[in-house]
């Protein structure tokens, strides 16, 4: 099995993710070392609270660069929760913050009002139904999402990709469209917690750790 | 929307114990063993509840939650204690997702704040224990029902909702252990009250209870008794649900790498 690198960078759920590496038999490497994470096969960017504390938290370690160097080599790249929401241009919590900007878009709140004018009840903390859209072509992403499948979500906010090829994967949340998964070449980002949702988080796990490409 | 099936995990010192309306407490097994049968089971979630942690003034629930959380691969809400950043950070940091909060709050609001505004309203559940007053309405209480905050329900989660809690735990105390299902009023009240998740507890017992509460507007209930004397299964109840038109997550262990 080839070698994975978690970006630990003093944010949230690290634990877990690591945790549930090792039970489908990776080695997971916990690092902010720069040589470490650029010589690793594969990386995952995960994460918790706040977009503005991550992204500084990613600045201060000089994370955000190494991460662009890292995808630039073409090796596969996940982004959890808010690490995927990192990857986006912009987010609007709490103010205007940068993020990666990676994959062109915005992270925007999820509205508080159902489609049908009723109330919604936000953060979203759920198990919902995923859906691939028609960006879905191939790779760890099409054997993952090959179905109707459940992923437990917890989240107020939700990115939004500029172009459709980046939207992967969706669920619904009173009637609105929430983004699940989205992907632009080597770099995929999921907004639900893959190493949370049982059996399927783990077999998403296995999928992107026993990638032969991006 | 799914309803979520929480396993409740009430635990005083290393042992699972469960009582009725808060009292009488009688052990129940090793909480370990259980959380991993309820996860196999297919709990969407688990909660852990230190009975005893504010009598002790500690939360003495680290070791196991860092035990379960190697190989149970739900999310995690640990309370009983917690009044400080540091006592939250403890739990999170051994694979909690979130904490939640009861007794400290009622004494300093502020504390649902900090620890909102440190890791996220996502990692925040207050937890009420709510007695009915026959006067009507509700009063909340701390310590399992012990003591009298001389706050009233409402009011509490309506204050605690803009010091950002991400979600509430509503227990019934009245009901507890009792089996006959969720105060339904209590239930209502308190969905109408707050536009967060809220958790339903106390009483719950059939997939009925789970129905009637789901009506009233929960986004999950906590089962426990039922769940630790074997009188009422996961897989059971997630079946006669999803057989009688409540949304639950279809689940499946084998599909698990790894198991």
């Amino acid at each position: 099995m080839s070698s994975v690198a978690v970006v630990d960078y003093g944010i949230g759920n690290v634990f877990s993710v690591c945790n549930a590496l090792r039970k489908i038999g990776a080695e997971p490497l916990l690092t902010r070392d720069p040589g470490a994470l650029l010589a690793a096969d594969r990386v995952i960017l995960p994460g918790v609270g706040a977009f503005s504390s991550a992204m500084s938290n990613l600045r201060r370690y000089a994370l955000d660069t190494v991460i662009a160097d890292f995808i630039a080599t073409g090796r596969p790249f996940l982004g959890v929760c808010i690490g995927m929401q990192l990857l986006m241009e912009r987010s609007t919590e709490f103010g205007l913050h940068d993020g990666l900007g990676l994959i062109r878009g915005t992270v925007d709140r999820i509205p508080a009002v159902a489609d049908d004018g009723h109330p919604l009840r936000v953060p979203h903390i759920a198990w919902s139904e995923v859906h691939a859209t028609d960006a879905l072509q191939g790779g760890w992403q099409a054997a993952t999402f090959d179905g109707a499948r459940h992923y437990y979500f917890v989240h107020s906010y939700m990115a939004r990709p500029d172009d459709p090829s980046h939207l992967l994967a969706v669920a619904r949340y009173g009637g609105h469209q929430i983004t699940a998964a989205v992907r632009k070449e080597n770099v995929t980002g999921v907004q639900f917690h893959p190493e949370r949702s049982g059996p399927e988080g783990l077999r998403l796990l296995s999928n992107f750790v026993n990638a032969s490409g991006g | 929307m799914s309803v979520r099936l929480i396993a409740r995990l009430d635990i005083k010192m290393s042992n699972l114990i469960k009582g009725v309306q808060m009292e009488g407490w009688r052990k129940m097994g090793d909480p370990a063993d259980r959380a991993r049968k309820y996860y196999a089971e297919g709990a969407d979630e688990l909660l852990y509840m230190d009975v005893v942690a504010s009598l002790y003034e500690r939360n003495n629930l680290v070791d196991i939650v860092r035990d379960v959380a190697t190989d149970a691969f739900v999310p995690m809400t640990v309370g009983g204690g917690i009044d400080s950043l540091e006592a939250a950070k403890a739990l999170l940091d051994v694979g909690a997702d979130k904490v939640a909060v009861n007794t400290a709050a009622t004494k300093r609001p502020s504390l649902l704040n900090e620890i909102s505004d440190t890791y996220g309203s996502q990692a925040l559940v207050l937890s009420v224990e709510a007695k009915a007053l026959p006067s009507g309405g509700w009063t909340a209480m701390t310590d399992n029902g012990r003591n009298h905050t001389g706050r009233d329900v409402l009011a509490w989660v309506e204050e605690a909702a803009t010091r950002g809690v991400g979600e509430f735990l509503i227990t019934s105390i009245d009901r507890d252990g009792v089996g006959r299902g969720a105060d339904l009023d209590l239930v209502s009240a308190v969905t109408d009250a707050v536009d967060v998740p809220v958790i339903a507890a106390g009483g719950l017992a059939s997939a009925e209870h789970v129905r009637e509460a789901v009506a009233r507007g929960v986004s999950a209930v906590a089962i426990a008794k039922a769940l630790h004397t074997d009188a009422l299964s996961l897989i059971d109840l997630r079946q006669e649900l999803a057989r009688t038109g409540t949304s639950v997550r279809p689940f499946a262990m084998e599909e698990a790498p790894g198991v």
